[in-house]
């Protein structure tokens, strides 16, 4: 299920060259901005919670979820060199569940860790809202880079097709039409850190049960359906 | 004119082994003017997906559509309850719909610089009678004019169904044209930051990402901190703040001059001093981006 040389091969995809520059300017602004504002404000709860809700968890995971789950196989199938790795006496599951598990290692490296460092910067962990937020972080990460991964093997358009979600869907959509929010990974993550989270802190609008069971489901479909795309994969034509 | 018929040269240069019959070109050389002027339409023509697969042509022209609807909504609703002004201001719109503005810009700046260093056919444009500048002037004056095309029809659609409706004329032809200075600088802005972070990277997924993370990272940020400082009363702060994003700029550039309503927390613009810190900084973010681009295409492709 899992072979090192793919790891290895999306790893460098993924983290060469200026790929990392991003992944790395994102978290450290992230940072920046807290001591910034832990400098403007000092210690506040809900400061932290519009923080790390707001800019963390709204803006920051969804889009480095995108470059690192689209990133780990889009630009291989693009140029036409992923016929290579087909090619080779490995199982499509295993190259797809591999690339996964890499995605899904920098996106939880890139985007929990510097959550819970940006929370401890914002007020020292009070009230488990540090905790709470790398937690969601975390487990957002992993069904966002789920989900992109199978972008990535459906279009050529999966950036902008990622984008249009994170944006368009769980931002626009989310704050406009309620019923959108219940199908959006964020509202799921957020559920698991108003759990974790001291009591009226946090809030989300979908139950603890009912996030998870979906939060499992779509990790658990989009992969599946990510792997059978791979084993009937066509190249298509430039455009 | 078959080759046989070519007059022979009574004495052939005697560096000639053996002459197989080409003819070099007679033609008219329509030179550098013409070749910068056919790299701008087949740019702009490009950023709209004209002259490229049928599925290239949906997203802009979803995004188009997308861009132009709420326009039309707004003049409906506007004639059927018979307002004596647009519920929407002319320099309001483009804030509102910044983030069509900046998917279209995300999609397509990529398209239009990054295949051309993927596929190294940059230097194929130099073996051309264009310089590198031809290439980046005609490469910005196309992105700027479809972010033009993109924002200015909507205002187009509100101005025409204002005067359709009635509306006061002097006062709407004014609103309009303060409208279409703000897209101007927006399209401006916008096309020379997508470019300069396109440019950068030969692949094209990469440069959708990063361009839209340029965008919308910095108005994240921007937004974060000016909501904070609204909560802490630090109102002076607030107006400063908005020189960190490019959609905050294009606000507080025309809040300042074209008597447009800041949508900054709490209303708090920038007033006519620090809108000409804006101006400056919008200037030269356009100026910069040109540079950059310049200097970028000095080595691209060798």
């Amino acid at each position: 299920m899992f072979n090192s040389t793919v790891a290895r091969l999306t790893y460098r995809a993924l983290l060469g060259r200026r790929r990392a520059l991003i992944l790395f300017a994102l978290p450290a602004l992230l940072i920046v901005l807290s001591a910034l504002v832990r400098a403007l404000t000092g210690a506040d709860d809900q400061t932290a919670v519009n923080v790390l809700g707001g800019f963390a968890l709204a803006t920051m995971v969804p889009l480095i979820g995108v470059i690192a789950g689209t990133g780990a196989i889009g630009p291989e199938i693009d140029d036409g060199s992923v016929v290579y790795l087909l090619a080779k006496p490995l199982k499509r599951s295993t190259i797809t569940i591999t690339k996964l598990i890499v995605a899904i290692g920098v996106t939880v490296t890139f985007s929990a860790i510097p959550t819970l460092i940006a929370g401890f910067l914002l007020n020292g962990n009070s009230q488990q809202i540090a905790v709470a937020y790398a937690v969601a972080a975390a487990v957002a990460s992993v069904a966002y880079s789920a989900i992109f991964l199978l972008l990535g093997t459906v279009t050529r358009h999966a950036v902008v097709a990622g984008l249009v979600y994170a944006l368009v869907w769980e931002s626009l959509f989310g704050n406009l039409v309620p019923g959108a929010r219940t199908l959006s990974v964020q509202q799921w993550a957020l559920a698991l850190a108003q759990k974790i989270g001291a009591d009226g802190t946090i809030t989300s609008d979908v139950g603890l049960p009912t996030a998870l069971v979906l939060l499992a489901g779509v990790t658990a479909a989009a992969t599946w359906f990510a792997v059978t795309k791979l084993r009937s994969l066509t190249l298509a034509g430039e455009e | 004119m078959p080759p046989e018929t070519t007059a022979a040269p009574v004495h052939p240069a005697p560096d000639v082994i053996h002459n197989i019959g080409y003819r070099s070109y007679g033609g008219a050389r329509l030179g550098r003017a013409y070749a910068r002027r056919s790299l701008y339409s087949q740019s702009l023509r490009g950023a709209y997906g004209l002259g490229r697969s049928a599925k290239s042509k949906i997203l802009p022209m979803l995004l188009f559509a997308v861009m132009c609807v709420p326009a039309a909504i707004v003049v409906a609703v506007a004639v059927f309850t018979k307002m004596n002004h647009l519920p929407l201001e002319y320099t309001r719109y483009a804030i509102y719909l910044q983030a069509v503005i900046g998917l279209f810009l995300a999609a397509q700046a990529p398209q239009s610089v990054s295949r051309d260093l993927r596929f190294k056919t940059v230097p194929l444009y130099f073996s051309r009678p264009i310089e590198r500048v031809d290439y980046v002037v005609a490469k910005f004056a196309a992105m700027t004019t479809a972010l033009f095309v993109l924002t200015a029809a909507p205002l187009v659609t509100l101005y025409a169904g204002a005067l359709l409706a009635k509306l006061d004329f002097v006062d709407q032809t004014k609103g309009f044209a303060q409208g279409l200075v703000s897209v101007a600088l927006l399209s401006l802005l916008f096309a020379g930051l997508g470019l300069v972070v396109a440019a950068l990277t030969p692949r094209r997924g990469f440069g959708v990402a990063a361009v839209i993370a340029v965008l919308t990272i910095s108005y994240g940020a921007v937004g974060t901190i000016q909501g904070i400082a609204l909560n802490t009363d630090n109102t002076q702060i607030i107006s400063w703040l908005g020189l960190f994003s490019p959609i905050t700029l294009i606000d507080g550039v025309q809040t300042a001059f074209l008597s447009a309503t800041t949508s900054f927390p709490g209303g708090h613009g920038p007033g006519t001093g620090a809108g000409v810190v804006y101006l400056l900084v919008l200037l030269a973010a356009v100026a910069g981006s040109y540079g950059l681009l310049t200097a970028r295409y000095r080595k691209a492709g060798l």
